[in-house]
């Protein structure tokens, strides 16, 4: 899997990280809320709310320099990879993981992809309902690939992520972001359990992270 | 000028150091780990520095730094209303209207001096436009209380905070060229208000002004705070076209008004149900939780000095 052998990061990438960072936090004033674990360099899964393109930035403007260099957020291929500018922006500035949902070759394979980056040590970012959730419901149903992952690669930690207010920052197909307070709140990790069935592990999943919502009577 | 801002700058200096002074001797003595109020009462103090020092630095600026101090101000002080409320995925445009034309505009209106439209332009303009624009978008659901959440947002952010640097514009007769020492006397009273019922409330509190409301603010640390912050607007009234009764009775209107805005912010808070509006100064919470008082008192001493005051 060579296009995805993971360096650290090019100049490039560093500097589109900390200046979209530093934009965030001007934007936003985003705080992380640690709530049952802690900053770390450990290997992680970042598990997270999805309402808004602006999410991982918000996300990973909580992380430190160094968790943010081996740290990479998973995108959509289809949306993503459409274009060159658009595959630029994804890969080159922001080192983002594509993967197709409509995969039909064996090396398109969206976990065999995903284990190649965590098998590198790096962390990743995953919005495991697999779609931005323009609905009124809060969270909506999980994915497998989150299951996939933890019990292929049971080591790696899982934390949930619920990021506030993104939604109303940056709603779906608006570019201008309206500056609005957000947080982002880390939960306690999730582990799946021996023998856990993919259903009831992911159920648990979904329900650890909408339980961060700080205001959930006002997610709306 | 240069001599009663030295002074005023001396001054301040004297206060913070004597305030650290206590606070330190107070938490070296205190048993530990200290209490909340301790701790909370230094992280104040600290802040205090901080923004002593941003608005010397801003002063230094004259009415450059004036403008855009209280344009950030108001930019801080927005984002938090407007994240307490609620907003609809259609309240998009009129939310980035607020942000990027209102707040732009409103202090442009200010640097130009131009009073016809400073004073309509949020309460009849936008009061009737942002509506309009909110209509146009045909989402009707909670439609009123969104509007009035917006309206309620610019005319408390952006349209109140604008009267600070305004009293630049204004024109005293043998005040010429000193209008900075008005907005000093009244951060300076406003401010010390706060302090001072916050000390008297601390030492003497005892009997609730409103515990539906606020459950801190007491009688004793409103007639305490009022009075003595009353005595200082007398004190302070060497740097403004004001006698020296004329600046105490100046003083207890503004900070009347300024005890009125913390009432009703609180009351905001509580009913959104939060303890404070942010967390951009580290122990007093957010930029409203620090400029309530600022907000009411601003544009009633803005119209007490024009009417009063200016030809």
């Amino acid at each position: 899997m060579n296009r995805l052998s993971l360096k650290t990061f090019t100049l490039l990438q560093t500097v589109t990280s900390v200046g979209l960072s530093a934009l965030a936090r001007m934007v936003t004033g985003v705080r992380p809320i640690w709530n049952g674990s802690l900053p770390s360099d450990r290997q992680r899964i970042y598990f997270a709310n999805h309402t808004s393109h602006g999410d991982f930035i918000l996300l990973s403007a909580c992380l430190s320099e160094s968790e943010r260099a081996i740290t990479h957020a998973v995108a959509a291929g289809e949306y993503w990879g459409k274009s060159r500018l658009r595959r630029f922006i994804a890969q080159d500035m922001l080192s983002s993981v594509l993967i197709n949902r409509q995969w039909t070759r064996p090396e398109e394979n969206p976990i065999e992809i995903m284990l190649s980056v965590l098998d590198q040590g790096h962390s990743l970012i995953l919005f495991p309902e697999g779609t931005r959730n323009m609905t009124e419901e809060p969270l909506l149903a999980f994915r497998s690939g989150l299951y996939n992952l933890s019990t292929a690669r049971p080591q790696v930690e899982l934390i949930p992520c619920w990021i506030e207010n993104m939604s109303r920052v940056l709603p779906k197909g608006q570019f201008l972001p309206v500056p609005l307070l957000c947080r982002v709140v880390f939960g306690a990790p999730v582990a799946i359990g021996p023998g856990e069935e993919r259903r009831a592990f992911l159920e648990r999943a979904h329900a650890a992270l909408l339980a961060l919502n700080p205001r959930p009577e006002r997610d709306d | 000028m240069r001599h009663e801002i030295s002074i005023l700058i001396i001054g301040l200096l004297a206060v913070l150091t004597t305030a650290s002074v206590v606070a330190t001797i107070l938490s070296a003595r205190a048993p530990k780990p200290l209490s909340s109020t301790l701790v909370n009462l230094t992280q104040r103090i600290n802040a205090w520095w901080v923004m002593v020092a941003l608005m010397t630095v801003a002063f230094f600026f004259g009415r450059y730094g004036m403008t855009i101090l209280f344009a950030l101000i108001s930019f801080a002080a927005l984002r938090e209303f407007v994240t307490l409320t609620h907003t609809r995925r259609s309240d998009h445009w009129v939310l980035l209207g607020m942000f990027g034309i209102i707040i732009p505009f409103q202090y442009w209106l200010v640097w130009t001096a131009w009073y016809g439209l400073f004073v309509i332009f949020i309460p009849v303009y936008c009061f009737l436009l942002m509506p309009a624009i909110t209509a146009l978008h045909g989402d009707t659901e909670r439609f009123l209380e969104r509007i009035a959440a917006q309206q309620w947002a610019v005319m408390i952010s952006v349209y109140c905070v604008s009267h600070v640097p305004a009293l630049l514009t204004l024109e005293v007769p043998g005040f010429e060229g000193r209008t900075l020492l008005l907005i000093a006397f009244l951060i300076i009273v406003v401010q010390g208000s706060d302090v001072l019922q916050y000390i008297f409330g601390k030492l003497f509190g005892k009997h609730r002004f409103s515990p539906n409301v606020s459950p801190s603010k007491t009688w004793e640390g409103l007639i305490g705070g009022l009075v003595s912050a009353s005595l200082l607007g007398a004190l302070l009234s060497f740097v403004t076209p004001f006698s020296p009764l004329q600046a105490a009775a100046v003083a207890f209107v503004a900070c009347s008004m300024g005890f009125l805005g913390g009432l009703v912010a609180s009351a905001i808070k509580r009913d959104q149900g939060v303890k404070d509006w942010g967390h951009l100064i580290e122990g007093h919470g957010g930029m409203m939780d620090r400029t309530d008082s600022l907000v009411f008192a601003a544009p009633v001493f803005f119209h007490i000095v024009r009417y009063f005051w200016t030809v």
